[in-house]
């Protein structure tokens, strides 16, 4: 702050303000070192022109996405206490999540929201994966709970889309059970008839896929995504063998029937809303119900 | 008797105790003023030690090697037990020991882990630990009790499901996730015990219980202090002070609404008393069961539901 800023008049502030410039106008593909631009970067949906590596999506952008026109609406979730234990390792939780929170602006790493697909009400559930990993405590736990509920409110189908690394450490026991409570919670949802997908991307492990995410009616993943439940440092060091290639990616995944299908991220809004409305007998809108061809070879 | 670090004073003290009973066998000199005034200093240091143990300390005798496993509480509490074996889908797996068998006098089926108790029976079992396969049997076994209306006992003894090629190719995380689902949804009295290591995903796969009990001295935790140091603190030294941060003892997990009752283990811990652990043990099942045998089925699955869709709605006051 200087003179100037702190005497313009609140209108003007935003003409004296340094614009905000991307600090990074080109990012390297992590698979094959191809740059791409910030611009191409979107259209592609952060999916590398070169060789196709699908990057990881922000969660608000694949919201608009998925949703028609880009519209959706994001409920505010209830609040759980934070730092449940108290936790402190070489520094404190709490500080690490006042940390995280302004570093993200978001209160914790899952994002709800509502909206249409294809003209299909569908209530969305999606791991923010910046937010300390995507890792599940409480407030996660209390965003699926929160997404199930409106689902079953609004009859509506409920997706969720995980990107964690798995329990958050931090919250102990509490996270752990966090997969006892968001497996109630979609089975509420499944009770009522409506739809539960789920669409797995990088990364889904530990305590997150062995809950919620393994129990979608049908299981979609993203090319790549690494999902699993124990990672892979960990079979390595306990087993001293080198894992096989491409193991526990989302096309092992799909070769030893784990998921239904593995879907480029240019087809995932139109094989969503093809299932919603097969499994619910509607018809969608009718360029939707075009097949896309990898996704019949998937 | 496999002797922890900080069992040392006690266990030279008992060590004494038995030189100068020898002496006496030989000679006709009178020592038993001098055994019992060790004995008595042996019982004041376990009382001491006992009262006061640490996260840590806890974690040793959790995993204490002498500690009654799954297999000694069967035996000793479970007449006409009937192993059931296999998940009908790809093998048997060992590290979950299960079947049917009555609990003082009325049909249960009992699912638990079992760690083995020597080199061979420990590589039987594998450790404890759990693949896809020994969780699709218990969630077979679980609906084949709900079927029949029995009660399911449930004993959780394991550092963790395996994390193993194998493993993860027959897709341990689903096999995980489902079994909690069945867990939440069988329609009869389910008791859970923490008897030593509640290790995770592997864990609370069997442990989605009406009534969840903790032996005094086992432990309960999301990730292995070990795993939690090595992570968190890039060390794994620091596995004292990731005990401490995890509230992973009974008594903590208690305050946070998590367990439902801590069980008394024998002074100086269930190795030291194996016979009185299990009844203890026995009392605590017998009374848990009571109460919650007398309710419906549809009653007992939703006061579970909605026990377990509050977790962590408040943490430690």
């Amino acid at each position: 702050m200087n003179w100037l800023t702190n005497y313009v008049r609140p209108k003007l502030q935003a003409l004296v303000r340094p614009k905000e410039v991307p600090d990074n106008l080109w990012q390297k593909c992590p698979s094959c070192d191809h740059l791409m631009f910030h611009r191409d970067m979107e259209k592609s949906l952060h999916v590398c022109q070169h060789c196709g590596h699908h990057l990881r999506l922000p969660a608000k952008k694949r919201l608009e996405m998925l949703f028609d026109d880009a519209k959706y609406q994001r409920i505010e979730l209830p609040k759980t206490p934070d730092d449940p234990l108290k936790f402190r390792d070489q520094k404190r939780y709490a500080d690490r999540l006042k940390d995280t929170r302004a570093k993200t602006g978001e209160h914790d790493a899952i994002i709800v929201a509502h909206g249409r697909m294809g003209g299909i009400n569908v209530v969305i559930a999606i791991f923010n994966f910046e937010f300390q990993g995507g890792s599940m405590g409480t407030a996660v736990g209390e965003g699926i709970v929160a997404a199930a509920d409106l689902a079953v409110v609004q009859d509506a189908p409920l997706i969720v889309i995980p990107a964690s690394g798995g329990a958050r450490m931090q919250e102990g026991i509490l996270s752990l059970m966090q997969m006892a409570r968001t497996t109630v919670a979609v089975d509420r949802v499944k009770e009522k008839g409506l739809p539960y997908l789920v669409l797995l991307t990088d990364p889904t492990t530990g305590g997150v896929s062995a809950s919620f995410a393994m129990l979608g009616d049908i299981a979609l993943a993203e090319p790549g995504a690494v999902i699993g439940f124990a990672g892979a440092r960990v079979i390595e060091t306990t087993i001293r063998e080198k894992l096989p290639d491409g193991f526990q990616k989302a096309e092992y995944l799909l070769d030893k029937g784990m998921v239904d299908m593995v879907v480029p991220r240019r087809d995932l809004r139109a094989t969503l809303i093809r299932l919603l409305s097969l499994l619910r007998n509607r018809n969608a809108a009718g360029d939707l119900l075009a097949l896309p061809v990898d996704a019949v070879d998937a | 008797m496999h002797v922890l670090d900080f069992e040392k004073p006690i266990s030279e003290l008992e060590g004494k105790i038995e030189e100068l009973r020898h002496l006496s066998d030989g000679g006709d000199v009178n020592i038993a003023d001098e055994v019992g005034r060790l004995q008595a200093k042996v019982d004041k240091l376990l009382r001491q030690t006992y009262a006061k143990l640490t996260p840590w300390q806890k974690t040793q005798v959790a995993r204490h090697p002498e500690r009654p496993h799954t297999a000694d509480y069967i035996a000793a509490l479970i007449t006409d037990f009937t192993p059931l074996a296999g998940d009908r889908c790809f093998g048997e797996d060992r590290a979950i020991m299960a079947g049917l068998g009555r609990f003082r006098g009325a049909s249960v089926m009992v699912i638990g882990n079992e760690k083995g108790h020597d080199t061979d029976s420990r590589l039987a079992h594998n450790f404890g630990m759990a693949r896809p396969e020994g969780y699709r049997k218990a969630r077979r076994l679980m609906d084949m009790a709900s079927h029949f209306g029995l009660p399911v006992l449930t004993l959780v003894d394991t550092a963790g499901a395996y994390p193993g090629i194998d493993a993860e190719a027959r897709g341990q995380a689903e096999a995980i996730a489902r079994s909690i689902e069945t867990c939440l949804d069988i329609r009869v009295p389910f008791v859970t015990a923490i008897i030593g290591e509640g290790g995770s995903g592997g864990a609370i796969a069997l442990a989605a219980a009406n009534t969840v009990l903790m032996l005094e001295h086992s432990i309960y935790s999301v990730i292995s202090p070990e795993g939690c140091a090595s992570i968190l603190w890039r060390s794994g030294e620091a596995a004292r002070d990731a005990a401490e941060a995890l509230r992973l003892t009974a008594q903590d997990l208690h305050k946070l609404g998590v367990v439902d009752g801590i069980v008394p283990e024998p002074l100086g811990g269930a190795h030291r008393n194996r016979e009185q652990t299990i009844q203890s043990l026995s009392a605590a099942l017998d009374a848990a069961l009571g109460e919650l045998v007398p309710q419906s089925g549809g009653v007992l699955r939703a006061q579970r539901r909605d026990k377990f869709i509050e977790m962590g709605r408040s943490g430690l006051a």
